[in-house]
């Protein structure tokens, strides 16, 4: 029972990761259409900036707040001059140019930064909490809690404000949304902005934990678009679950099958699910008129 | 019409011809290295590249070797053992080095070893594994201390702290697979049983899995990680984290200060053999090595501002091994080098007293590994004893 436990915290931390890696995709699919393959590096960034920051003197709540910001105007960037300017490309373009800025925003960190890991303090420099014989670390509660309030306000935003409700006008089409007044090209690029803190405070958060390093982007995105699919790609609350989901699927098949194939099974869940259910647990089918 | 072109041709191949003809007289020798600078091994590359750096251009302000100047041609492998070969066929065709120093990674050193034999080309390893000088290569030697003497000193240990059951935990990289086989193969013979085993990707970033799974098996007295790496600091940090009170031990493979850096307060206690550049203020003064490791030491700390690591202390071992090679064979024919590095004898080094053979590429024997605790942040010396 010990064990299950302790793979069911592991397994809820780095899902909450996934989640928030996932969460981010999602606003970016609804708001544009686009896949976001650099969403990962929005976590690598957020967790880096604030390290540098920190070793160059700078009070680590301050340097965390300068990092959300700066990687949120990397996100707003990436809009700007590579997406906004491709503007009429087809989907596949799109998501390939997002691969092209997930390498050049890895390439710049190795430069800026360095190629080593890094760490930062935990929020609570505490002992391990113990339940029913296994630990959680009082940073993946943290993660976790982090991961509740971001979704939460994520929805009042969507949900109760007049900008929310033009992105949701957006992503449900573009053109009438247009035609009402709304511009698109600002709302587009605040969910990129937006989609980009919420990278940086996963990235923030799981750092004390993962450690953080500059290629550690790729196997996110990868991971974060196979709980994306698994949740059903343009569902906010699918994008949660796939996450969650995710994160414990991996720490059972680490647990119970064998450590050497934990990242395999992100890869076999999209296979899974684009045989079996390609919509996702909570997406719906896509019908288009003809 | 053609005799205009072929007259042109011609002055351009006399031209290039004597600008090459001028080039080879005033090259230096190439000495070759391929290190992991960056990537999951860069905490190892990173001061070996440091080191040869330094330490060439030291050689070279001193007048050189045998009357000629080095030129170091270092290539980044970023950990990756098939870039590493590339990287060894360009220093043997493009650059045509005349020794190699390098391979940080025992992946790496492995997949060139094919690449230097072929081209007959001394190379010095940096890596660990025991494979690397077992079979005997004519052309490959290494510096390092093996992973069969890590296992073989950690169990010394052990059977000291009367702790006979342990579990192995290990990186899936060629250097954690190689030394857990070597485990297995010695413990029978140093009176250690293995109970049990578990395994992790070299870039996974959480282990609690596979601890959970140690720590539920009744009757382990202790735990060794074999990797290097982040994976060790994660395993050390979640060793922790899940409250297991018996010891952990790991490699040599985690001996710098950045490990103790991302481990944190987790490593305390950890045990691990390393060589005596770590704690080479701590050495008594009679110890054959506090010479040359205390200048090295303080010529890297200097020099770099960083903490001094074994890994940059077996580049330095390898470039110094190559160099007096060099000298008492007199230049830097391949044949001869190679010859006289296989004659090096009483060579002390950061890593130990070198003593090379025929059949001993490596040339150190147990006595070159120390036991180290690490204690508030610092590496302490284990005596013989185990105090």
């Amino acid at each position: 029972m010990a064990e299950f436990l302790q793979f069911v915290f592991s397994g809820l931390t780095v899902g909450a990761i996934y989640a928030l890696v996932a969460i981010g995709f999602t606003l970016i699919y609804n708001a544009s259409d686009v896949v976001n393959f650099a969403q990962g590096e929005f976590v690598m960034l957020g967790g880096l900036i604030t390290v540098f920051l920190g070793y160059a003197g700078v009070p680590l709540l301050l340097a965390s707040v300068f990092a959300i910001f700066a990687t949120s105007a990397v996100g707003f960037a990436l809009y700007y001059f590579a997406i906004r300017t491709a503007r009429g490309a087809n989907a596949v373009s799109l998501i390939i140019i997002t691969i092209g800025a997930s390498i050049f925003l890895r390439g710049a960190a190795e430069i800026i930064f360095d190629k080593r890991f890094h760490s930062l303090p935990p929020v609570f420099d505490s002992a391990p909490i113990r339940i029913g014989g296994a630990a959680i670390l009082p940073q993946s509660l943290v993660v976790l809690a982090g991961a509740v309030i971001i979704v939460m306000l994520l929805w009042v935003f969507i949900g109760r404000t007049l900008f929310g409700k033009a992105v949701i006008a957006t992503s449900a089409n573009r053109v009438a949304a247009q035609l009402v007044g709304i511009d698109t090209r600002v709302i587009v690029g605040a969910c990129f902005a937006l989609s980009a803190a919420i990278g940086a405070i996963a990235g923030i958060l799981v750092t004390p934990i993962t450690l953080a390093s500059y290629n550690a982007g790729t196997l996110l995105a990868l991971k974060g678009f196979a709980a994306v699919m698994l949740g059903g790609i343009g569902s906010g609350m699918g994008a949660m679950v796939g996450g969650i989901l995710l994160g414990l699927l991996e720490a059972f098949a680490a647990g119970y099958v064998s450590a050497r194939y934990k990242d395999a099974v992100a890869f076999l869940v999209i296979l899974a699910i684009l045989f079996a259910m390609p919509e996702g647990l909570f997406g719906k089918a896509k019908v288009e008129r003809v | 019409m053609i005799g205009k072109t072929l007259s042109i041709a011609t002055a351009m191949g006399v031209g290039l011809a004597a600008v090459f003809a001028v080039s080879a007289a005033s090259a230096q020798v190439k000495i070759g290295a391929v290190l992991s600078a960056s990537g999951p091994a860069s905490f190892l590359g990173d001061p070996e590249k440091k080191t040869l750096d330094i330490y060439v251009q030291d050689i070279n302000a001193k007048g050189g070797v045998a009357g000629q100047k080095l030129q170091l041609v270092i290539y980044d492998d970023g950990g990756d053992a098939n870039a590493a070969s590339t990287f060894a066929t360009r220093l043997v065709e493009e650059d045509k080095v005349v020794a190699v120093v390098g391979g940080t990674t025992t992946g790496s050193t492995l997949a060139m070893i094919p690449i230097f034999q072929d081209a007959q080309i001394p190379f010095i390893s940096l890596a660990g594994a025991v494979q690397i000088v077992e079979p005997v290569r004519k052309w490959v030697f290494k510096t390092p201390h093996t992973d069969r003497m890590a296992c073989e000193k950690i169990f010394a240990d052990l059977k000291r702290r009367n702790l006979t059951t342990v579990a192995l935990i290990s990186g899936t990289d060629a250097f954690g697979k190689s030394m857990h086989d070597q485990c297995i193969s010695v413990a029978p013979k140093a009176g250690i049983t293995v109970a049990y085993e578990e395994a992790y990707g070299p870039g996974d970033s959480d282990m609690t899995p596979q601890l959970t799974k140690i720590k539920a098996k009744s009757g382990v007295q202790a735990v060794i990680n074999t990797g290097f790496g982040q994976g060790p600091a994660i395993v050390t940090r979640n060793y922790r984290q899940l409250g297991i009170e018996y010891p952990l031990y790991q490699s040599h493979g985690v001996a710098s200060k950045q490990f103790m850096g991302l481990a944190g307060a987790a490593a305390d206690g950890v045990r691990l053999p390393a060589s005596a550049l770590l704690v080479a203020d701590k050495l008594p003064d009679s110890d054959k090595q506090k010479s040359v490791v205390v200048s090295y030491q303080k010529a890297f700390e200097t020099k770099t501002g960083q903490a001094v690591s074994t890994f940059g202390g077996h580049a330095y071992d390898g470039l110094m091994i190559l160099v007096e090679a060099a000298s008492r064979a007199g230049g830097f024919d391949r044949f001869k080098v190679r010859d006289e590095i296989e004659r090096t004898a009483g060579y002390v080094g950061t890593g130990g007293i070198v003593n090379m053979s025929p059949s001993d590429h490596l040339g150190l024997d147990l006595s070159a590994f120390r036991m180290l605790e690490i204690k508030n942040g610092d590496w302490t010396l284990i005596s013989d004893s185990g105090s």
